[in-house]
C-alpha cells in the first residue's frame, strides 16, 4: 500500500567527517554531540518535523551504529509514525549485487525503491553536518511558486570566504545561472548550504542518467547540478536569513558551540519557536556545590559541578571535581575530571576521565581528547594535542 | 522482571497542610527535585522493579496528571500488552463517581483489578516518596508467607519529632510479623513507619475490599489492616533509603533541600533505578556572566543571570540580574527578574517575580507564591 506524501525528505548522514580527527573515529559526523545536550542530526531532524515533513529517510554508511542507536524509532522527533517516520537506509546488496554509496546522488539512486513507496512530488536532500533552524515549508512554497525544477538554498557568506563554498550566481528573479564550485575568484557570495528540493520525476531521471554515465562521482553539487543547468532546467536559489554552521571542522565546531553563550546567541535554544528535539536520558537536574561556580556558561542534566567552570559548554552527566578549572572548553557526555584539573581551550569527547591534577590545552589551539581517554594523575596533555579514543595517559 | 505483580496507585490523596500547593493539584502532582512529580518516583520505582501492568486512581484534578503521565511512554509503559490505565472514578447505580476512602476507592477501580492476569497486587498511596526496587520485598513475601507485606522505614519517635500527619506505626515481633499498628497516634514509642506500600493476593485484595464494604468500612488502614491483624499475616519489610512523607509544606520545603545533600542525590537520583518523568526537550541550563550559582539543583532550559543558593530551580526558570534567591524552591517557567531577592520562597509554577521585589518567608512557613500569580 503506498501512502502519499507530498514530500519526503533523504537525509545525507554517511559522511565520515575526517576533518573532525578523533571526534569521529567511532561514530559517523552527524551523530557528534553539540550544545550541551544535541547531536547535529537532532537539527535537520527536528526541522522537518517542525516543517510539516514526517518522513526522513537517514542515509548511513560510516560507523552507523551510533546513529543507529540514537534514532532508534524517531520517537524523540516525533518520527514513530504508521507510514513513514524516520527510516534508517544503510547501503544494501540487491540480487547478486551490492555497493556502497559512492556519491551523495548515488546514496539517493540506491534508494528510488524507498522514495516510490510514497509517490512524493517533491524530495528534500539534506545533509548532516550544519546547525540551523529552518522551515522547510517555505522554500518549499518558493520552489512551487517559480515553478522550479530544482531549489538550493544558499545564505550570504563574507565575501572573503566565499572561495570556500560552492557558489550559486543567480539573476534577479533568483533563477541560477552559474554554479561555480569552490572558485578561486567568487563572482557572487550566495553559497550552497547543501539543502535541495527536487520534482522528484525530475531528478529521478537525472540520477539514473548519473548512475549510468561511469565517469561521473555521483555528486550533486559536482554532477547533477551542473548537468540540470547545462540542460536548461528551472533552478532557484532560494536565500535563507539566519544562524547556519558548517560545523565539519575541529574549528567550526568550536566556534559554533561558543556562539550559544553569546549574551543573546542568534541560535536560540530556549525558544519555544521552532523547538530541537532530541533523545533525552532520565537524568535528574544538575547540580552545582558549595565549591562550584558555573559563569557564561551551558550545563546539561546530571551534572554535578564542584569546580569552575568558565565560557564553556558542558553536555550531560559531566563531574567536576572540587578546584578543577574549565575554560573555553567543550566536554561531552559522562566525562569525569577529577580534583585540581586544568582544561583550557579543549574539546572533551564522551567518557573521558581525568584523574587529580591533570592539565589540558593553552590559550591559542584546540586540543582534542577522543572518547574513553584516560588520563591518570598529574597527566599534561599539550596545547593542539589529539588524543586519539581510548588512550591511557600517563604522567612524563 | 515480575509478571506476577500489577501495581495500583492512589494518587487521589489531599493534605491542607501543603497548602496553597495543593489547591489546584493533588500530591502526587506535586513537583518535586527540579524536574519531577511526586509520581514519577512511585511509578518508576515499580517500572524499576519490573512490574508493567500499572492502574493510576486519581480523584479531584486528574486533568494535569493525565497530561503528566499521557500514555505512559515516559515510563515505557505504552505497551501492547498490560501498560499503564488511569482509573478516575465515575458514576453508576453502585459507585456514587466520589470516594469516602480507600476502600470504596479500590471498589471503583474493581474492573481493572479483576481484569488485571497478574496474581499479585502492589498497591501504593502517593505522598511517601523515596526510591527503591521491590524485588526484595516480593521475595520476603513469598519466603513469610505473608497474606499482606508492607514497606516502611525508621524515623525518630513521635515523642522525639512530633506526631506526623497520617504516620502508621508499626510494632513487629521478631519474625517481622506485625503484632499492632497505631494510626495517627501521637503517644506511640514505636520507630517503624508504614510508608503506603502494600503487597497483596489479588484475589485477597478483591475479598477484603468487598468485605469492608459490605460493612460499610472505607478506610482501608483502620477497616481492613488494623481489624484484621489477628487473622491475616501482615509482615514488614524495611526500607534503608531516604524517605520523605509530604505531610506539610515544611516537609515539602525540606525535601526539596534534602534533594541538595550528595547522599540524599546518590539514594534518590540513583543510576541504576533512573527515575523517568515527562520529556519536555529544553535547551540546557545556559549562566550568564554574573551568574553565582551554590549548592543548587538547577533544572534544563533555565537562564540564570542572578545569584542562587541553597535552592532548587526546576525547567524553564529564569533568573533575572541583581536577582538573590536563597533557601528557595522555583517551579517551572516561572521568571524572577532582576534586583529581586528571594529567601524561604516557594514560587509555583509560571509566576513572575516583579524586578525589586522582596519576598521572604520562614523554614517552619515558606512563603508560598500561588501558581501564575505576579508579584
Amino acid at each position: 500500500m503506498v501512502v502519499k506524501k507530498q514530500c519526503v525528505a533523504m537525509l545525507l548522514a554517511g559522511g565520515q567527517g575526517s576533518r573532525l580527527g578523533a571526534l569521529t573515529k567511532k561514530r559517523a559526523k552527524p551523530a557528534v554531540p553539540y550544545g550541551g545536550k544535541y547531536k547535529i542530526i537532532d537539527f535537520p531532524l527536528s526541522n522537518c518535523v517542525n516543517s510539516g515533513i514526517d518522513t526522513v529517510g537517514v542515509l548511513t554508511q560510516y560507523e552507523p551504529l551510533e546513529l543507529n542507536e540514537y534514532i532508534g524509532t524517531g520517537a524523540p522527533w516525533d518520527l514513530d509514525v504508521t507510514a513513514g517516520g524516520a527510516l534508517v537506509l544503510p547501503p544494501y546488496v540487491s540480487g547478486q549485487k551490492g555497493e556502497w554509496y559512492s556519491g551523495t546522488a548515488n546514496a539517493i539512486y540506491q534508494n528510488i525503491p524507498f522514495i516510490e513507496r510514497y509517490d512524493p512530488d517533491y524530495i528534500l536532500v539534506l545533509s548532516g553536518d550544519h546547525i540551523y533552524k529552518m522551515d522547510y515549508s517555505d522554500m518549499l512554497d518558493f520552489h512551487r511558486k517559480k515553478g522550479a525544477d530544482a531549489t538550493i538554498a544558499v545564505i550570504e557568506v563574507p565575501m572573503e570566504e566565499a572561495s570556500r563554498f560552492g557558489i550559486m550566481n543567480t539573476d534577479e528573479e533568483g533563477k541560477i545561472v552559474e554554479f561555480e564550485e569552490k572558485p578561486p575568484v567568487p563572482k557572487s557570495n550566495t553559497a550552497s548550504m547543501g539543502i535541495y528540493i527536487f520534482n522528484w520525476k525530475t531528478i529521478r531521471s537525472y540520477l539514473m542518467q548519473d548512475n549510468d554515465d561511469p565517469h561521473s562521482d555521483n555528486d550533486f553539487g559536482k554532477n547533477i547540478i551542473p548537468a540540470m543547468l547545462t540542460a536548461g532546467e528551472k533552478l532557484y536559489a532560494y536565500v535563507f536569513k539566519g544562524y547556519w554552521k558548517d560545523v565539519g571542522t575541529i574549528d567550526s565546531l568550536w566556534e559554533s558551540n561558543m556562539e550559544l553563550l553569546d549574551d543573546s546567541p542568534q541560535l536560540d535554544l530556549h525558544a519555544d519557536w521552532f523547538r530541537i528535539f532530541s533523545r533525552n536520558y532520565a537524568l535528574p537536574p544538575h547540580y552545582v556545590g558549595e565549591s562550584g561556580k558555573v559563569v557564561n556558561s551551558i550545563i546539561g542534566d546530571g551534572c554535578k559541578i564542584y569546580g569552575e567552570v568558565v565560557n564553556s559548554v558542558i553536555s550531560p552527566g559531566v563531574v567536576i571535581g572540587r578546584g578543577s578549572v574549565v575554560r573555553d572548553s567543550i566536554i561531552m557526555k559522562e566525562t569525569e575530571i577529577g580534583k585540581s584539573c586544568t582544561v583550557n581551550k579543549s574539546i572533551l569527547d564522551e567518557e573521558v576521565t581525568l584523574e587529580d591534577n591533570v592539565y589540558i590545552g593553552g590559550e591559542q589551539k584546540i586540543t582534542v581528547v577522543g572518547t574513553g581517554v584516560y588520563a591518570t594523575k598529574g597527566a599534561i596533555i599539550s596545547e593542539g594535542d589529539m588524543i586519539e579514543p581510548n588512550r591511557v595517559l600517563k604522567q612524563d | 522482571m515480575r509478571k506476577d505483580v500489577f501495581g495500583l496507585v492512589y494518587a487521589g490523596e489531599e493534605n491542607i497542610n501543603l497548602r496553597e500547593l495543593v489547591n489546584l493539584r493533588s500530591v502526587s502532582a506535586l513537583p518535586v527535585g527540579g524536574r519531577y512529580r511526586v509520581i514519577d518516583f512511585t511509578l518508576s520505582n515499580m517500572v524499576n522493579s519490573g512490574i508493567r501492568n500499572i492502574g493510576i486512581i486519581p480523584k479531584k484534578n486528574y486533568q494535569s496528571l493525565i497530561d503528566h503521565v499521557g500514555s505512559g511512554k515516559d515510563w515505557n509503559l505504552d505497551r501492547k500488552t498490560d501498560g499503564l490505565f488511569i482509573l478516575p472514578p465515575y458514576d453508576t447505580f453502585e459507585n456514587t463517581g466520589s470516594y469516602n476512602g480507600l476502600v470504596d476507592t479500590l471498589k471503583g477501580a474493581s474492573a481493572y483489578i479483576r481484569r488485571a492476569p497478574q496474581k499479585y497486587c502492589l498497591l501504593t498511596g502517593s505522598f511517601t516518596l523515596f526510591n527503591c526496587d521491590y524485588y526484595g520485598m516480593f521475595e520476603r513475601h513469598m519466603d513469610t508467607g505473608a497474606d499482606i507485606t508492607m514497606l516502611y522505614n525508621e524515623e525518630p519517635t513521635c515523642a522525639e519529632k512530633g506526631a506526623h500527619f497520617k504516620d502508621l506505626r508499626l510494632t513487629m515481633n521478631d519474625d517481622g510479623r506485625i503484632t499492632d499498628m497505631q494510626y495517627r497516634s501521637e503517644k506511640s514509642s514505636q520507630k517503624k513507619v508504614g510508608m503506603d506500600v502494600y503487597l497483596v493476593r489479588k484475589d485477597l485484595l478483591e475479598y477484603l475490599v468487598d468485605d469492608a464494604m459490605a460493612h460499610g468500612k472505607y478506610n482501608f488502614v483502620t477497616d481492613v489492616l488494623i481489624k484484621n491483624l489477628k487473622h491475616l499475616k501482615i509482615y514488614g519489610y524495611k526500607h534503608g533509603g531516604y524517605v520523605s512523607r509530604l505531610s506539610s509544606a515544611a516537609s515539602y520545603q525540606q525535601l526539596n533541600m534534602d534533594f541538595l545533600k550528595p547522599e540524599v542525590q546518590d539514594d534518590l537520583f540513583c543510576k541504576e533505578r533512573p527515575i523517568y518523568t515527562k520529556v519536555k526537550d529544553g535547551a540546557p541550563a545556559k549562566y550568564g556572566s554574573e551568574a553565582l550559582v551554590k549548592n543548587s539543583l538547577i533544572g534544563s532550559g533555565c537562564v540564570i543571570e542572578g545569584e542562587v543558593e541553597n535552592s532548587v530551580l526546576f525547567r524553564g526558570v529564569y533568573v533575572g540580574k541583581g536577582a538573590k534567591i536563597k533557601n528557595s524552591i522555583v517551579m517551572q517557567d516561572s521568571r524572577i527578574y532582576e534586583n529581586t531577592s528571594l529567601d524561604q520562597v516557594i514560587v509555583d509554577k509560571r509566576v513572575n517575580v516583579r524586578p525589586y521585589s522582596n519576598l521572604v518567608g520562614s523554614q517552619e512557613y515558606p512563603l508560598i507564591i500561588p501558581k501564575g500569580a505576579v508579584v
